[in-house]
């Protein structure tokens, strides 16, 4: 299988496209302007040249775009959209209903800058706000696993015991805008890896049915839930993410089988034997490999922690993998005004305060509205790193990194 | 509370699992009216004005309360003529 796949030149839009069509979904619904990217409008060349069976739905919102989404997902459909910044804003309200339907959905976010000010550019302003609406996120270093996180997230989101919504989230134009080898599977591979749609069945008022809305065995979906049901429901929401951890390592496995790439929920790097380590998400964690390799040449033993899911967070496997490491840097794309560090940093926190071995852990805000992440200043969150591990304490807990004064 | 099923048994993706004539609204209200059938004059205007269809007249002429489905919002007895109902708290 590995022998019979195809290196094509792509940018991230056209990889999350490219691996759209192979899937085939029976909907794709979206609002193709600004801040739209790329993505629907080479799906809906597909759609028009006859390469797959998707009804493309164009419609006058993104919160339309979800909405459509919602009731394709309800009638048993696949569906999927894309989004960035502003666009997935307007998609708040029905992001919570989607996930709260239990509706697989799989939807790129395209991370940009939410405006305001008015911004394009990269930073994880947009989904990290999303992080509490029940969705799976997965963030991704590269156009290649951009292109591998768009067919997981089908069998990740529709898995019996999961049953949620997922974002792919890619790097607005240092992945979407930029062209890269990605390896394809063939056609053939895809559609079988992911399948038909699985449904879970559900007790509903006239008796056992499938989890979807067929006039043979009616539902009543989305009815009123008040304070004597809602909170049994978020409860079970909970669980459907503690279960995602396991199936989200389990899919990639069986995909590993497939493509010979795999991910997992975390992916560390040179940590076994480092004094210094960076946490990060997306595509800056390629440059941060490019400054650790530099920086073991020149004999400091720095590494890296790449957190691939960020919802569910894999609280264990950041523990196993960064507990013995002296000092630990975490990069936040993203800030959250007024709270004690940015949205990574509080969570990385959260995970070792009942430790009994921890890092020290300092944040670095960095390249808030598409400010470059260069390897200068990822070498000088190193250096601040060795400050911290030599004094053995944090002087300084949140850093805005790569801002003037 | 005690009766209702815990999430573990509840159908995934809040779908009802019975229909609503069986989805007693009756325990939303934090008081329930008392009709004093010595003073009614059996002219049934709680029966109309009751906006959740609760108020039921009896064989007699007289009218009941549905307290599975009243909210106590209390309408009836204000509109009452005859000043026969009252509300009560719920303990």
């Amino acid at each position: 299988m590995r022998e019979s796949q195809i290196l094509m030149g792509m940018n991230g839009d056209e990889a999350v496209a490219y691996a759209t069509k192979q899937v085939n979904p029976d909907v794709v619904a979206a609002y193709p302007i600004t801040p739209q990217t790329i993505i629907v409008e080479r799906f809906s060349e597909y759609v028009a040249d006859g390469e797959v069976e998707t009804e493309f739905v164009p419609v006058e919102s993104e919160h339309s775009a979800l909405s459509s989404c919602v009731g394709a997902a309800a009638v048993g459909g696949r569906a999927f959209t894309a989004t960035a910044a502003n666009g997935l804003a307007l998609m708040w309200e029905i992001t919570y209903i989607a996930s709260s339907l239990r509706l697989p959905i799989v939807m790129a976010v395209v991370n940009r800058a939410l405006s305001g000010p008015i911004n394009i550019h990269n930073d994880h302003s947009d989904s990290m706000g999303a992080r509490d609406s029940g969705w799976i996120q997965i963030y991704c270093e590269n156009s290649q696993e951009v292109y591998d996180a768009c067919i997981e997230a089908w069998r990740i989101g529709e898995h019996p015991d999961v049953q949620l919504p997922v974002m792919v989230c890619l790097d607005g134009f240092t992945l979407s805008h930029t062209m890269e080898n990605v390896l394809t599977l063939p056609d053939g591979a895809v559609e079988e890896f992911v399948g038909d749609r699985r449904f879970i069945t559900v007790k509903g008022h006239m008796g056992e049915a499938e989890l979807r809305l067929d006039p043979e065995t009616p539902l009543s979906m989305g009815p009123f839930d008040l304070q004597d049901y809602y909170f049994e429901h978020k409860r079970q929401q909970v669980e459907a993410m503690d279960e995602a951890l396991r199936v989200i390592p389990e899919v990639d496995a069986e995909f590993s089988k497939l493509s010979g790439r795999s991910y997992g929920l975390i992916h560390p790097y040179r940590l076994e034997d480092a004094d210094i380590a960076v946490i990060g998400l997306g595509s800056t964690m390629g440059t941060v490999r490019y400054v650790v390799d530099g920086l073991r040449k020149e004999g400091v033993k720095a590494g890296l922690l790449k957190i691939r899911a960020f919802r569910p967070f894999p609280v264990e496997e950041i523990i196993e993998a960064v507990r013995d490491i002296p000092a630990v840097g975490v990069l936040d794309k993203a800030t959250s005004l007024g709270a004690p560090g940015g949205p990574l940093y509080e969570e990385v926190k959260t995970t070792f305060y009942d430790e009994s071995d921890r890092p020290l852990i300092a944040d670095y805000i960095h390249g808030l509205g598409g400010r470059d992440a260069s390897p200068s200043l990822i070498r000088s969150i190193f250096k601040g790193l060795e400050d911290i591990r030599s004094r053995g304490e944090v002087s300084e807990k949140v850093t805005y990194i790569g801002v003037r004064e | 509370m005690s009766e209702k099923p815990g999430w573990r048994e509840l159908p995934r993706g809040a779908v009802s699992y019975k229909s609503t004539e069986e989805y007693e609204t009756g325990d939303w209200g934090i008081q329930f009216p008392e009709i004093d059938h010595s003073k009614c004059t059996k002219c049934m205007l709680c029966h109309f004005f009751c906006p959740e269809g609760a108020i039921r007249v009896r064989e007699d002429g007289y009218t009941e309360v549905d307290l599975k489905y009243c909210k106590g919002c209390g309408i009836c007895a204000e509109e009452c003529p005859a000043k026969c109902i009252k509300l009560v708290l719920k303990t």
